[in-house]
């Protein structure tokens, strides 16, 4: 209980971090440590069942969960270099000298 | 707008985002404190159908056999997230430059012990914790640190080998279950006796292409960070 508990607040720590991120970064990252919450409150979960055998089924999914974790985060800083990339690139009107 | 006005906006957004955070933490934490003494989770479900599925391990049942279909379109996911990739990046991948002595070595002493650990979490995988996901995780990760090292990704292999073993995870997931279905089963549901052979032969083949895809996606975003270093070169490249 206490696992989870912790779990949430991560989550919710994260979730005020990606409300008031203004670079893209720290708004991926804030993503991802909500996600780490996320599955810390699944696997705390897990441990729930009585016996010694914790519950497969969410392990199985925070396993599937982290791996598509990885490939969005991936994903997401693509997408933001693409961003700056374009963003920053010289254009017409920034050229010193070329405007009216 | 001024700036003490603004400075009253950020104060003001930074303590409605703290009440808003707070009020969902105490709704779920409140969710979870009411929770039923007494789970129902699927633990003995699992438990019962154990000895039909080809795996000892209880999650590596679940995640090939079980909710095989799961897995199937998780590597499906990140083989789009790879295509999405692929068409954004840009720049050009090249070697480190001086990655110094010390990790030169101790990518040349690791990455062996890397492989062999992966092997076995591979095999393990059927019987203990381990699996085709954290297999190809350290896969990718041996790969990432001898990028670090200095070594690129081979030339040769970067046409069509690098595209086959991509796809080499969904393809044996999708032929795996036309050929179940094909077999008068539904579809990823494994006759009994052959089980265990083609969970080993799908998490080999997931590993494969997990660890590929893990890799290649670290190398896009290398790739981004060594366009930006210099924008002249990158900027006309598609």
């Amino acid at each position: 209980m206490l696992y989870s508990l912790a779990g949430i607040a991560l989550f919710c720590i994260a979730l005020r971090a990606v409300i008031l991120a203004t670079a893209p970064l720290r708004a991926i990252l804030a993503v991802n440590v909500m996600s780490s919450g996320v599955f810390l409150v699944l696997v705390a979960l897990a441990r729930r069942t009585p016996g010694l055998v914790a519950d497969p089924v969410p392990h199985a999914m925070v396993i599937t969960g982290i791996v598509v974790a990885v490939s969005a985060t991936a994903m997401a800083i693509v997408l933001t270099q693409r961003l700056r990339a374009n963003v920053s690139a010289p254009t017409v009107e920034d050229t010193p000298g070329a405007g009216p | 707008m001024t700036n003490p006005e603004r400075d009253t906006l950020a104060r003001l957004a930074r303590f409605g985002s703290t009440l808003a955070v707070a009020l969902v933490f105490a709704g779920l934490a409140f969710a979870m404190l009411s929770l039923p003494a007494e789970p129902t989770g699927l633990a003995a479900a699992v438990r019962a159908e154990l000895p039909g599925t080809g795996a000892a391990n209880p999650v590596t049942a679940v995640l090939l056999n079980f909710r095989g279909y799961d897995t199937l379109l998780e590597i499906a996911v990140l083989l789009l997230a790879l295509l999405a990739i692929w068409t954004m990046r840009r720049g050009q991948l090249r070697p480190q430059r001086d990655p110094g002595d010390v990790l030169e070595s101790l990518a040349s002493i690791q990455a062996p012990v890397m492989l062999v650990v992966a092997g076995y979490l591979l095999w393990a995988g059927g019987s203990a914790p381990g699996g085709a996901f954290q297999a190809g995780g350290i896969l990718a990760a041996a790969g990432v640190m001898l990028v670090l090292a200095g070594s690129g990704w081979p030339q040769r292999l970067s046409g069509w080998p690098l595209r086959v073993a991509l796809v080499l995870g969904l393809s044996a997931f999708i032929c795996v279950g036309v050929a179940v279905v094909l077999g008068g089963q539904e579809f990823l549901a494994y006759p009994a006796s052959g089980a265990a052979t083609i969970i080993l032969v799908l998490e080999i083949c997931a590993t494969v292409s997990i660890a590929v895809i893990l890799l290649d996606m670290f190398l896009s975003v290398l790739r981004g960070r060594a366009s930006r270093t210099d924008t002249t070169a990158s900027i006309d490249q598609p």
